[in-house]
């Protein structure tokens, strides 16, 4: 019964057993990527716009499994969707004031913007798809998915090239030198993302706390204005005229 | 029958065949024009910070393909481990890149009670 049932099934207008796993989650993802950057680019509402991002560079770390990068697409969903996207969020919420929620630009720039974008696109378009050897079809799944090759590398030891019988000086290197440097630029990184951020303490009070004394506006557009004058008076270069 | 179905449904043809190295380029080019679009027209700092976040996404996608070696066709050589430690590179320096520059839209915003970029014309001569 099963058999006849899974027979009739895959025989059936659409022949299922024809379609290319592989290349129906590449589309998936695919679509799921780009559709959620271009929702990032026309949403104006900055928790919306954070919300796209999230799910397109999810997407896009299952693109990095369907091409056989495990190891990249897992740090992507950690270090992007985990870590830096959280960041951006964190910005979000304590920079969401009502007025700056969604700030729309002016129509000229967008119009503008676009034409440069879509030409920009054709161009690399127009590149990607001229190189005959990039269209060649996949060979498919050639190795067992591993972490080894490039957790290996990152200390020195190339697993995935050994140079077996070759001179000594024909080994690839690792990429012991390029993960130090990127250890101590986020160590630096950090500190001074912590010196910047830090609370103050100040003399005069904060353009933030100056712009929250005064009356509740009329208008968003009036709460802009007194911000925008509060803070010229406040700020240091033009404290002096 | 099945060549017959690939010239009847375009969108089927792409799915029986298997992706190549082209493909992922064009998601690439997709992603990274959406960044440069986004950086372009947002003037909230943090839409300005997301448009690089994709931008950077989309040349890590190109990265992957061409180190995959899935996607290759018979003949052709990948870039190996190169790419995908480039890649993780570029991940790692996304996430301190996001860090200082949103201390510094926090520095702004304190400074400045905005976060429109527009604003922020202090140097203007």
């Amino acid at each position: 019964m099963m058999p006849y049932v899974a027979t009739a099934f895959f025989a059936a207008p659409l022949p299922l057993a024809f379609i290319n796993w592989h290349s129906f989650f590449f589309f998936l993802f695919a679509a799921v990527a780009c559709g959620f950057a271009v929702a990032v680019v026309a949403a104006d509402n900055v928790v919306r716009m954070a919300f796209y991002l999230v799910l397109s560079l999810g997407a896009t770390a299952g693109l990095f499994f369907l091409a056989g990068a495990e190891f990249v697409g897992a740090m992507q969903l950690m270090i992007y969707v985990g870590g830096t996207l959280v960041l951006l969020v964190f910005g979000v919420m304590l920079t969401a004031q009502a007025p700056f929620v969604s700030i729309k630009g002016n129509g000229r720039d967008r119009v503008v913007a676009g034409v440069v974008g879509i030409v920009l696109l054709a161009v690399l378009l127009q590149a990607a798809l001229s190189v005959t050897s990039w269209r060649q079809p996949a060979a498919g799944i050639v190795a067992e998915p591993a972490a080894t090759p490039i957790g290996m590398a990152l200390v020195g030891v190339r697993v995935d090239e050994p140079g077996v019988g070759a001179p000594a000086r024909n080994v690839r290197p690792g990429y012991v030198l390029p993960f130090e440097i990127v250890s101590i630029h986020l160590l630096v990184v950090l500190v001074g993302a912590a010196y910047l951020a830090r609370a103050k303490r100040r003399k005069t009070p904060r353009a933030i706390e100056v712009a929250a004394s005064v009356e509740p506006p009329a208008s968003v557009a009036e709460h802009a204005a007194i911000g925008r004058d509060r803070s010229r008076g406040a700020s240091v270069l033009s404290g002096g005229r | 029958m099945l060549l017959g179905l690939s010239f009847a449904v375009p969108l089927f043809g792409l799915l029986t065949e298997p992706v190549s190295v082209a493909h992922y380029l064009v998601v690439g080019a997709i992603l990274f024009v959406s960044g440069i679009v986004c950086m372009a027209i947002k003037r909230n700092a943090l839409g300005v910070l997301m448009g690089i976040e994709l931008v950077l996404n989309g040349a890590n996608v190109n990265f992957v393909a061409f180190a995959s070696p899935y996607l290759q066709g018979t003949g052709s050589r990948s870039l190996g481990l190169d790419g995908q430690v480039i890649a993780v590179f570029v991940i790692l320096l996304a996430a301190a890149e996001a860090a200082v520059a949103l201390a510094i839209t926090l520095n702004f915003y304190n400074n400045h009670a905005t976060v429109d970029v527009d604003r922020a014309d202090d140097l203007k001569g």
